[in-house]
């Protein structure tokens, strides 16, 4: 077979590897999401007490050593549970592959506030005596740890890091992973996001106290973006990696291909720590387009970043219709309805829960709006149940986060 | 603590720190590393953890007593003898 430049630079996936808290595989995810079945849960959590999150129930010990749980994250055993995942999911033949030339591309909203929470709790019952405070500490809190983690249990000895990118990260840390393989930087890439972040209490407290932690007395009816009567967001735990290749790759093996990523941005606001920018976020949108070399028309399902805070909802509604305008083809949904927010793993849990709609051509909806906001009114929204198209081809996926950072992928189907 | 109350507490931290072990066949004259997956990280833990139980510094000099259990009950012995077994 002759290899075609283009097909060098077409960057495909070829293997999902999750875990949400209503699913611990694409099948399963896929399906809870059709049937309308949410992830959230009572939690409780020290410091902030009674609470509500979405937490994950995968093994930890299907790819790990209890040794290698204790030492590690939370972030690192989903990152690893995922990655490992992924690659079987891929069909590649992995005792074959040279691990020499795997990148591990994790994005991330934040990391290590876990982990230095632990440990000043435990330093609490010496007096703050720091001669207790852990030697894991350090390797458990730097940066690079949930991709770092995944390397050392898959002997992965390509590059490693994380991608720090607020609740983009998911998006963020696919698109690195695409254009590490463009450049020639590896030849799989292990790229999406995760998140541990249920088990800091300071996320909880702080967006309690910016008012923007969700309460309902009903956990499944807690995430509520685009209704009115919405409270703040639900934190969640989970991941999500996907295994990439090069289309020229994909194809010679035989792989399934999900989807090819055919368009990415990322913009800045520069306008806000936490209030969103639909100017900035629209520009987003229509970069990844124009790199896409489509329009807003050619677009089958966009998934949302909305995460049920008032501002946060209505900005990203007239960011598309910036966009999208009046266009009959599009249909819009959210994930975090059924999931909360996933933070770091958000992006790309988001999206793959919509990539089962290249086969069954059927568009997941939106659950928990009881009463539309109108600020949130848009044509092709997908309320109270899924609904069916004649096609999909093309996805396109938002993520959006604090310091006003955007993200947009666009996937088609191959 | 008793001699056999030191190792018992000793059996007890490795069974925290290498929880994939199985402590059952311990010999105690054969040292650790050579029967245990153990890496420096694991020692620091016996020291941090017996540091956190019974408030008793072990400096770094000394840590090669820790090598097996024979040993460690016998380095112990001195600064555990006055401890309650809890």
């Amino acid at each position: 077979m002759i290899r075609s430049t283009q097909d060098d630079h077409r960057i495909v996936i070829t293997g999902v590897g999750l875990t949400a808290p209503n699913g611990d595989s694409l099948a399963d995810y896929r399906a809870a999401l059709l049937a309308g079945k949410s992830g959230v849960d009572r939690y409780h959590i020290r410091y902030v007490g009674d609470t509500l999150a979405g937490q994950c129930h995968f093994d930890e010990l299907k790819y790990q050593k209890r040794k290698e749980v204790r030492r590690g994250t939370r972030a690192g055993s989903i990152g690893i549970f995922c990655a490992n995942e992924t690659i079987a999911n891929s069909g590649i033949d992995w005792p074959n592959v040279d691990r020499s030339r795997v990148g591990v591309y994790v994005g991330v909203t934040e990391h290590g506030n876990v982990e230095t929470e632990n440990e000043i709790n435990e330093i609490k019952a010496f007096d703050y005596d720091t001669k207790v405070w852990s030697h894991h500490h350090n390797p458990r809190t730097v940066a690079n740890n949930p991709a770092g983690e995944i390397t050392l249990n898959l002997g992965i000895t390509g590059p490693h890091y994380t991608v720090g990118a607020a609740c983009a990260a998911g998006n963020a840390g696919l698109i690195q992973g695409a254009q590490m393989l463009e450049l020639n930087e590896c030849d799989l890439a292990i790229a999406g996001g995760v998140s541990e972040s249920i088990h800091t209490f300071g996320i909880f407290a702080g967006f309690a106290s910016q008012g923007a932690l969700a309460e309902h007395a009903d956990p499944a009816c807690a995430s509520r973006p685009f209704d009115r009567d919405r409270n703040g967001i639900v934190v969640s735990e989970g991941g999500c990696l996907f295994t990439l290749e090069r289309f020229s790759d994909a194809s010679r093996r035989g792989a399934k291909i999900y989807g090819e990523l055919v368009g990415h941005a990322m913009t800045s606001d520069a306008s806000d720590f936490v209030l969103p920018n639909p100017e900035q976020q629209s520009r987003c949108m229509h970069l990844a387009l124009q790199r896409a070399g489509l329009n807003p028309e050619d677009i089958d399902i966009v998934s949302t970043h909305a995460t049920a805070t008032t501002s946060g909802d209505i900005q990203e509604c007239a960011a598309l219709r910036r966009v999208f305008g009046n266009a009959d083809n599009v249909m819009i949904n959210n994930t975090k309805s059924f999931i909360g927010h996933a933070m770091g793993a958000a992006g790309s849990l988001e999206l793959t829960g919509n990539l089962p709609s290249f086969d069954d051509r059927v568009c997941h909806h939106t659950i928990n709006v009881d009463n539309l906001d109108p600020e949130c009114e848009l044509s092709g929204l997908v309320l109270g149940e899924p609904r069916t198209k004649k096609s999909v081809d093309i996805i396109l996926n938002n993520s959006f986060g604090m310091l006003g950072i955007n993200s947009v992928v666009i996937i088609k189907r191959v | 603590m008793t001699n056999e109350q030191i190792r018992e507490e000793v059996l007890d931290i490795l069974e925290v720190i290498a929880p994939d072990e199985d402590l059952s066949q311990l010999d105690d004259a054969v040292n650790f590393r050579d029967q245990l997956e153990l890496d420096s990280m694991d020692f620091l833990d016996i020291v941090m953890e017996l540091r956190k139980r019974h408030r008793i510094q072990i400096p770094e000099d000394d840590y090669v007593n820790l090598a097996s259990m024979s040993s460690t009950v016998e380095f112990l012995e001195p600064l555990l003898k006055d401890v309650e077994k809890v």
